[in-house]
């Protein structure tokens, strides 16, 4: 399956849910600091990873994947919308692993190299991470690579 | 307070920034990888560097490796509770997040402090 940039998709997300996810956002990374400044460094970083804006995100694609499923006519709009929940989960699962490496750079590169060099060379290990575990995710939920993703890719009850 | 506020204002941008670009990806599967972006991180460890250092900032990342271990179990959860039960997103993505902080805080008593 190839990924591709679908600008539609933004269009369906009302102005305050924006306003939600950067509230979330905004609180959640002044929680962080104020904790890091109460409790330290090393009980402050563990929020560094805590899944703030997960919650909204989720309920947003359930709506959203719900509200295509009934437009399109669909019997199980519910189970339509948990479903697209759970693919994401299972991203968001995986893209742990590259939140994970993305720490460890900073981690390591930290105190030997400038910080203006470590952030872009860790968001770079994220991506690249995440981009390599996606690939083989998908390779390994389609036997016969990519012609055969593509190929059955509107016939599969995959909720994108 | 001027530095949590702007703390608020740039967690709020990248934040905002990641969620719209996951908007936008297709699948979803792809997209659902930015559900775990290190927004929160980049906001954050730009300024921690300016006002306490480097090896402040170490430590934070070094603790953000049991964060992100959370994160994993936490968004296997969801996942597996979303295929297996008919709870809204809502109720099962809040339900869990004691889950992130069990896994966290037992990470942090283990090997962290």
């Amino acid at each position: 399956m190839q990924v591709h940039l679908d600008f539609s998709a933004a269009g369906e997300t009302k102005w305050y849910e924006y306003a939600v996810r950067f509230m979330f956002g905004g609180l959640i990374t002044a929680i962080a600091g104020v904790i890091a400044k109460t409790f330290g460094p090393v009980v402050g970083g563990l929020f560094l990873a805590f899944p703030a804006i997960f919650p909204a995100s989720a309920t947003l694609i359930e709506k959203h994947e719900r509200r295509k499923a009934r437009r399109e006519g669909q019997k199980n709009a519910e189970l339509s919308g948990r479903r697209a929940v759970a693919v994401d989960a299972a991203g968001a699962a995986l893209g742990s692993v590259a939140l994970f490496a993305f720490a460890f750079v900073v981690w390591q590169l930290e105190p030997l190299h400038s910080t203006w060099l470590v952030l872009p060379v860790a968001t770079l290990g994220w991506i690249s991470v995440s981009l390599l575990l996606w690939w083989v995710g998908d390779r390994l939920h389609t036997p016969g690579g990519n012609e055969r993703s593509q190929n059955t890719e509107t016939n599969e009850a995959r909720p994108d | 307070m001027h530095e949590i506020l702007i703390r608020f204002l740039i967690g709020g941008v990248v934040v905002s920034v990641f969620a719209v670009i996951g908007d936008i990806l297709k699948p979803k599967s792809f997209a659902g990888l930015f559900g775990a972006a290190p927004s929160v991180a980049l906001a954050t460890l730009g300024l921690t560097i300016v006002s306490e250092g480097a090896a402040y900032v170490a430590l934070e990342a070094r603790s953000m490796l049991a964060g992100a271990i959370a994160f994993l179990l936490y968004g296997s959860c969801v996942s597996w509770l979303m295929t297996r039960y008919k709870a809204g997103a809502a109720v099962v993505t809040l339900c869990a997040v004691p889950i992130w902080f069990g896994v966290s805080f037992a990470l942090y008593f283990a090997w962290l402090r």
